[in-house]
């Protein structure tokens, strides 16, 4: 399709569009160990530390599991240490199994049997090297923008995402579909108010119910606990930018995932289709958690868009960040890789998505985003809360 | 960008909608032309919020891009600033499932 990039083929076809070393705690127990062994042994080397304890319920232990085997799996990982406890439910070997099915190197290191954090800082260093030389034997080669799986955010949302922001992230994200590629967009609550248009974009009925079915649970949640949706979505920021209702929240949320049939939902952090077209992941509205989702998923590059401002990125996918509003812009331009204001100034919707879209191009192609530079990384992975359990249970 | 902008001033999305969205600070008496109607600002009202271009019953929908957006808690005049103190979401309402003795 004339758009192509450098890339990184793993072994099981997909293309990463970084070659770094993931350092995968299992636990919170384990997490400031391989923060630790990651930031001495340099920007090649990224932690994914999280907060999630040693001991979960199943239902809530298998997300956990499936996030952290995801997030080895994605293509932009080179090779990957798993770091554990060794208290955790959760087992380092069979999560490292999972991850080298992909034919990448891994490695697991156990702090209790490396004879605590001294030794395990040692041992993670030497561990580390041999992956690095691992990791190092890939080489960059021609990839087309048809294998990218390009996953959507957006976070400190105000009235001028849904009017710019979003639009012009879903016309770069109809190009890559266009092209071949896929792009996925989540936040279920954020569908709230907007699913009967999702709904009748669906190409088949099992999608549609699934859809339906999704944003009905996250609504019930709220229902359930006799709470009101109001104290939270639209959070006070939202409000204070002009947003007034969930429902207006969701109708500009929408935007972002552009106008093409939507092809499917997967389960938090499931796998993403390559050449997908549109896909949606059911994810929670927290930002951060859903990240880490669709990275776990495979998208190889992120965009998120902000009104209000936001210095987000990810450990293991550059996030391209977009804003709509010309102030946000003037104020945070060492954050934010794309002004989308423009189009307040009369720059066409479409002419703002071709930049996006040639700016996706260029990160894929190793041009670093304002917060790569930064190294502003930020990781989290949603637990499953007992609410949610009983839900499961009761159907 | 999609819809129309009256006047330099307010957004309407959509030709169905009763509310336009601000694109500059505007102040209370501002003016705007919106299609030959002029609708004047009895407040202030911040960049990206909405003001009403018709007026709503208490109880009435607002609707933006198009599509129902809440309803109105009390009546709103053209020119005013609709936000969270007269437009409230029908959806997510576990409190209403709590009043109706529907929560767990």
């Amino acid at each position: 399709m004339g758009h192509s990039f450098e890339g990184y083929r793993r072994s099981n076809g997909r293309v990463g569009v970084r070659n770094h070393v993931a350092v995968i705690p299992t636990s919170v127990a384990a997490s400031s160990v391989a923060s630790a062994v990651a930031d001495e042994a340099g920007a090649w080397a990224r932690a994914t530390p999280h907060q999630l304890g040693t001991s979960q319920p199943d239902p809530a232990r298998r997300q956990t599991e499936r996030v952290l085997v995801g997030t080895g799996r994605n293509p932009n990982v080179g090779a990957a240490l798993v770091v554990e406890l060794g208290t955790e439910d959760i087992d380092a070997e069979t999560v490292a199994d999972d991850i080298a099915t992909t034919g990448k190197a891994t490695e697991t290191l156990t702090i209790r049997e490396t004879g605590g954090t001294a030794n395990a800082l040692s041992e993670g260093a030497e561990r580390l090297g041999r992956l690095k030389s691992e990791a190092d034997r890939a080489r960059r080669e021609d990839a087309d923008v048809s294998e990218l799986v390009f996953g959507v955010e957006c976070g400190g949302s105000d009235a001028t995402s849904g009017i710019a922001a979003n639009p012009a992230v879903g016309a770069a994200c109809d190009r890559l579909v266009e092209a071949g590629g896929t792009a996925s967009f989540s936040e279920t609550p954020e569908f709230i108010g907007a699913e009967h248009i999702l709904a009748d974009r669906c190409v088949s009925g099992e999608t549609r119910e699934r859809i339906l079915e999704r944003v009905e649970a996250r609504e019930g949640m709220a229902e359930l606990m006799g709470v009101d949706l109001r104290g939270a979505q639209p959070t006070p920021g939202n409000q204070e930018g002009g947003l007034t209702t969930i429902e207006e929240k969701s109708l500009g949320a929408i935007s972002k995932g552009g106008t093409t049939p939507i092809r499917g939902i997967v389960d938090y952090g499931d796998e993403l289709p390559t050449n997908g077209g549109l896909v949606l992941m059911d994810t929670p509205g927290y930002d951060v958690e859903s990240v880490v989702g669709k990275v776990a998923g495979g998208a190889q590059v992120v965009t998120f868009t902000t009104g209000r401002g936001s210095t987000t990125g990810n450990p293991l996918a550059p996030v391209i960040k977009v804003t709509g509003n010309p102030k946000t812009w003037d104020r945070m331009s060492n954050n934010i890789d794309v002004n989308a204001g423009t189009v307040f100034d009369g720059e066409s919707i479409d002419s703002v998505g071709a930049r996006v879209f040639e700016t996706l191009v260029e990160v894929a192609n190793g041009r670093r985003t304002e917060a790569e530079h930064r190294r502003l990384e930020e990781f989290a992975i949603n637990e499953i809360q007992p609410e949610e359990l009983t839900t499961e249970v009761n159907g | 960008m999609k819809g129309r902008v009256l006047d330099d001033a307010l957004l309407r999305l959509s030709a169905s909608d009763n509310v336009g969205t601000t694109v500059d600070d505007l102040e209370s008496g501002t003016e705007i032309d919106a299609d030959g109607r002029t609708v004047v600002l009895v407040e202030d009202v911040p960049f990206g919020h909405k003001v009403a271009l018709e007026p709503v019953d208490s109880g009435g929908e607002v609707r933006k891009y198009g599509e129902v957006i809440g309803t109105a808690t009390q009546a709103i005049e053209v020119g005013e600033w609709v936000h969270t103190h007269n437009c409230e979401s029908t959806r997510g309402r576990g409190d209403r499932a709590a009043a109706r003795g529907e929560s767990a």
